[in-house]
């Protein structure tokens, strides 16, 4: 195979590399067979069950490049974790460079990547009227394309994967099998002649058009604002012209959803700057390989979005597109939408609000039937549900830096790596918003976000993702580790499914063992768990906690604490923010609107009046000293926010309408207690908002006043008890840190004190990260037993 | 009986208390049986028969819809009912705090008399305590129910079957709310009522006219929730409601709506649910909707075999969640 044959002489070394890490379908055997020729060496790379063997013979000089190359010039989704290199002896009459067929256990240590946007190459294949692939939606190649969505179970091979019932035409074969072909080996490799096609029917599932056709008329479609579910990578989009306020609006009638961003799709980063302010870190995040939701400020400017897509903020989650059939349907939307219109669709996720997203084609037509007035439709199967990646790029002091809302396609089933090897133990979350993690050696792989648990086909697909994960990563966990709180369907998932030794983690003890977890931070640490609420040691609700967790020592000590409050109604409360307002009113000891009405009793009254008995007598009341609670009660008291339609939409509002030029600063001080946790004086918080707004203090700049004196009190406290207690590592977490203000002010405030901030740059600082936290935490816990 | 509080001298054993016995309890109670006032009462009674027995604490004593006397009748008589027996004698045992109003122990005593009488049950032979005050709070009243079989295949919470179907009596949570806001003061806009009431003789309706019922059950402490739980759990099957169909008054919903309470949660004393063939089911509607303690009788869900163990409900949005037992009380599980 390789003319420049290497001769054996005195000068000849022949080393192996056992390689591990993203090193499967990604086009790395071929990376290894193009530098070996590069530097005429001979040798040979295969798939082994311990990883990819590389054996490589020629002069030092020879072996010293093409090692360079090998850390250096990697494929954009290939990277190596270990590298193992042994030096053999030179083998006699070694003439060619060869990849060798793979025996049996391929894959077993190799990691299935996550799915890949459509990369610039392929990208051009599908614009080039010449090209066989010309405006094909399914085509990739092995640096870009689907991989964890379509794939069955390993090892990573088309047999495993959807692509499984499309057999390859001759031109396809002819790519996958050479070698030097960007698409050797690109299991879903695929073309016009032989691979998936797409047609689109109307919403009983009527056929209307197939194939380039149906492309152009969902495109038409859309530019005449029809509502369609188009079936995407990791599940169905809703999509609609995002600058149709009629579409948008009757969009979010049919799902039922209210409030909540809609994120959009633009075809390119030039569109994305005409509706967004983009700097150049969110442009990186925009066009990665990832290509998450990024949140962006909208620009004042930008009159041609409607206003319904994000009515609480002035912020707009954007993406590109990341496949080909994202491109090709801009490519027919600029041909049927008029002149002048931005080309931006509304694309969110193909469910019910609280339902997972759909992914069968008979499913969606089920489910969406009453939502999109059209479907596009494919017939490449999605075996693996994955909703958007959602991410903000934020400044926290040392650089741009992403803060995760939500993290799933493009990053699952990248692991997070562990300071430590140590046994498989399973993470299983909490109950809203979960992911769940199973670790391996040093790493442990959180779940692309899942949902809702209390919802049935959520549980479902949990139960779907729980086995899977442990199927493809070939382990068994030893044990499980699982949230205090009795009811959540995941605590019953532990006790009654999962079959292994169930221990028990407090909600912001694994909040805190999470974030120490992915900045590998070894020892003591004070963990700031800013949440909205957990369920406590104490059988109250957490939620605002200063906890001193050892993750050598395996002890954690809950330190200090926000003002503990009831929340009159339980779930109630979470639901409507008034009554949280009220409770810190009666926790002050105003039970009566004193010059002011209180912004709720037009709508509340005889609730309010219900929950000023519920308060006296502490029914149906749990205390909690939640933080996310505490801006419930500001927000409503403020009336920016009296119920809201979805989760943290009261804080949402509250940070968004603060008076930037404001600099007078709420006090908030810590109460030292002798035989009990301190408190941080939270009530005085409320109680200056609560005065502010009763002397008709503009309600942007009470909310600026509010989240300065937060950010201040938080960081003085925590030196404070950072320095009583001899550490000098303060983490953040909790729902709460998804606050801009707070994850951007407080590592610079935390800085300023002497003190060195952890914060979470790979799972979302929310109840995603709680299986992290958990998984890392049993797995000290067995290794200590 | 000049006093006008019960003294712990009524618990003795003595003079005390054979008045008490004679003046009250057989004044208000008389019936064949317990007029002898033998060491123990003579029962002619013959075949299988059906047993159960119960304790009322409940605060308040009074409250809309009934009190704790009438309580310990229907409780009692109705777990005997849900067996697919028809309740003939109750014992009944009082534990009184001293000092409890005369006045008040009789107005409970005739209450159980009136309770008694509707439900054709005989109270035969009881016992009455005083204790110190701070022992008990006020009265609590045991209760011993037989009856007498009605039919071989009697309802057991085993033998729901795939393909049944759930009916309900009528309207859930009553009772349990009615309890929570008179004992806590709780100023609820519309008036809610106690469903306190006993359910034997429509339930024999049930057994003899419509026959084949699988399961009767009254879903007492737990509610509709839990009760439903026990039986996909020891019937081994699953059971789906239609949260659209189940019946709940509406003060009782605005009412619970405003505590954060499910009414599915909430105790019932005068309901109960039904498992039967799909066939049964039109037959079994129209005998309940006849009785007066069936008005509001309706079906709410089906089993089946999947979900062995679970109870599902669809909500009206078409989404569905699993309707769990609760560890303990019902807490936030919102982040
Ligand atoms: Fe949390
Ligand atoms: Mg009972
Ligand atoms: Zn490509
Ligand atoms: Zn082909």
């Amino acid at each position: 195979m390789n003319e420049h044959a290497a001769t054996i002489d005195a000068e000849s070394s022949r080393i192996r590399f056992t390689i591990t890490g993203a090193v499967q379908g990604v086009g790395f055997r071929p990376f290894i067979y193009r530098i070996a020729l590069d530097h005429t060496l001979t040798g040979n790379v295969r798939n082994t069950p311990e990883g990819v063997v590389v054996e490589i013979q020629g002069t030092s000089e020879q072996t010293a490049a093409f090692e360079h190359d090998l850390h250096h010039r990697l494929p954009p989704l290939a990277s190596i974790v270990t590298c193992e290199r042994k030096p053999l002896t030179p083998r006699e009459g070694e003439e060619a460079f060869e990849i060798l067929l793979s025996t049996g256990g391929e894959g077993h240590s190799v990691l299935i990547s996550p799915d890949v946007a459509t990369c610039p190459d392929c990208l051009h294949d599908m614009l080039d009227p010449e090209n066989p692939r010309y405006l094909y939606p399914f085509t990739n190649c092995t640096n870009c394309g689907p991989r964890y969505t379509i794939t069955r179970s390993i090892p990573y091979d088309r047999d495993k994967t959807s692509m499984a019932c499309f057999p390859m035409c001759e031109m396809c074969r002819a790519e996958y099998t050479n070698p030097l072909d960007r698409r050797f080996h690109a299991q879903p490799n695929a073309c016009p002649q032989c691979g998936p096609e797409v047609w689109m029917t109307d919403a009983a599932g009527a056929e209307r058009s197939r194939g380039p056709q149906a492309m152009r008329e969902a495109a038409r479609a859309l530019a005449e604002g029809r509502i369609m579910a188009v079936k995407g990578l990791g599940g169905f989009h809703l999509v609609c012209d995002a600058t149709n306020a009629e579409a948008v609006a009757r969009l979010r009638e049919r799902k039922n959803r209210y409030g909540k961003p809609l994120a959009v799709m633009v075809p390119d980063l030039d569109t994305a700057s005409a509706v967004a302010h983009v700097s150049p870190a969110e442009a990186k995040w925009l066009s990665g390989i990832e290509r998450p939701i990024v949140i962006l400020r909208r620009r004042d400017d930008s009159a041609a979005l409607a206003p319904g897509l994000a009515p609480d903020t002035s912020d707009i989650g954007i993406m590109l597109p990341y496949t080909p059939l994202h491109h090709v349907l801009f490519v027919h939307y600029r041909e049927f939408a008029p002149d002048g219109r931005i080309p931006a669709l509304v694309a969110t996720s193909g469910n019910m609000s609280s339902e997972p997203i759909s992914i069968g084609n008979r499913e969606a037509l089920a489910r969406l039937g009453g939502i999109a007035d059209l479907f596009l439709l494919h017939n490449r199967d999605i075996l693996i549900r994955c909703d958007d990646s959602v991410v903000r790029i934020i400044d926290p002091g040392d650089g741009p830096a992403p803060l995760f809302m939500r993290r799933a396609r493009g990053f699952t089933p990248r692991p997070v790596f562990l300071a430590e090897d140590g046994p498989s133990v399973f993470g299983t979350g909490p109950e809203l918003k979960t992911t769940l993690c199973v670790t391996k050696g040093n790493q442990a792989f959180v779940s692309q976000h899942i949902g809702t648990m209390e919802n049935l086909e959520t549980f479902g697909f949990y139960r779907e993702i729980a086995a899977h994960l442990t199927d493809i990563l070939q382990t068994s966990p030893q044990a499980v580790v699982r949230d205090l709180h009795p009811d959540y369907m995941t605590s019953r998932w532990a006790d009654e499914e999962s079959g292994l030794p169930v221990h028990t983690l407090q909600h912001h003890m694994a909040h805190a063992h999470a974030v120490m977890a992915e900045n590998r931070h070894e020892g003591r640490a004070l963990v700031l768990a800013l949440d909205g609420t957990g369920y406590g040691e104490d059988a109250t609700l957490w939620g605002g906690e200063f906890l001193l967790v050892d993750n050598i020592a395996l002890t954690h000590q809950r330190l200090a604490h926000f003002s503990p409050v009831r929340l009159p109604g339980g779930e109630a409360a979470i639901r409507e923010p008034w009554r949280i307002a009220q409770a810190y009113l009666h926790e002050l000891g105003i039970t009566a609107p004193q010059n002011r009405p209180w912004p709720w009793l037009d709508a509340h009254a005889p609730a309010s009046r219900m929950c000023a008995v519920m308060l006296e007598r502490g029914l149906n009341s749990p205390v909690s000293t939640s933080c996310g609670r505490l801006f419930d009660a500001v927000a409503a008291m403020l009336d920016v926010s009296l119920c809201v339609d979805y989760e943290a939409q009261a804080a949402i509002r509250l940070e968004a309408i603060q008076a930037m030029d404001e600099s007078h600063i709420y006090e908030c001080g810590l109460t030292q207690r002798a035989d009990a946790a301190d408190v941080l004086d939270t009530l005085a918080l409320f109680r200056q908002v609560h005065n502010d707004w009763q002397a008709g203090v503009d309600a942007g700049v009470i909310s600026r006043r509010f989240h300065l004196g937060l950010a201040h009190a938080l960081a003085d406290a925590a030196a404070t008890i950072a320095a009583r207690h001899g550490v000098d590592t303060v983490g953040l977490s909790g729902g709460v840190m998804h606050n801009v203000t707070l994850a951007e002010s407080l590592p610079r405030l935390l800085a300023a004190r002497g003190l060195t901030p952890l914060s979470h740059r790979q799972t979302s600082p929310g109840d995603a990260c709680i299986s992290l936290g958990q998984a890392d935490y049993g797995m000290r816990l067995l290794k200590r037993s | 009986m000049s006093d006008k509080k019960v003294l712990l001298d009524y618990g003795s054993g003595g003079k005390a208390s054979q008045r008490l016995i004679s003046e009250l309890f057989k004044a208000h109670f008389s019936n064949p049986v317990l007029n002898r006032l033998d060491d123990a009462a003579f029962l002619d009674i013959a075949g299988p028969i059906a047993m159960s027995t119960d304790t009322f604490t409940v605060d308040p004593i009074f409250f809309p819809g009934g009190d704790i006397g009438s309580l310990a009748v229907h409780g009692t008589v109705n777990d005997v009912a849900m067996l697919g027996a028809r309740p003939r004698f109750l014992s009944c045992a009082y534990l009184i705090e001293e000092g409890l109003e005369f006045e008040v122990l009789e107005r409970i005593v005739a209450s159980m008399a009136r309770a008694a009488e509707k439900a054709g049950v005989y109270i035969v032979t009881g016992d009455t305590k005083v204790v110190p005050r701070g022992m008990a709070d006020k009265i609590f009243i045991n209760t011993t129910g037989v009856g007498t079989m009605l039919t071989d295949a009697y309802p057991s919470g085993e033998n729901a079957r795939p393909g049944d179907v759930v009916l309900v009596s009528g309207t859930m949570g009553d009772h349990g709310l009615t309890i929570l806001a008179q004992r806590e003061g709780l100023p609820l806009e519309t008036k809610v009522e106690s469903d306190s009431a006993a359910l034997n003789h429509l339930t024999e309706k049930l057994v003899t006219e419509v026959g084949d019922i699988h399961v009767l059950r009254d879903p007492t402490r737990g509610g509709l929730a839990t009760t439903l739980n026990e039986i996909a759990q020891s019937s081994s099957v699953g059971i789906q409601l239609e949260e659209e169909l189940i019946p709940v008054n509406d003060g009782v919903r605005s009412g619970c709506s405003i505590l954060g309470l499910d009414p599915l949660y909430l105790a019932n004393e005068g309901k109960f649910l039904c498992i039967l063939p799909e066939d049964k089911v039109e037959k079994a509607l129209e005998v309940m909707r006849a009785d007066e303690n069936g008005h509001g009788a309706c079906r709410v869900g089906t089993v089946s075999a999947e979900n062995a163990g679970k109870v599902i409900m669809r909500t009206p949005l078409g989404g569905k969640r699993l309707l769990n037992m609760l560890e303990g009380e019902q807490l936030p599980r919102i982040c």
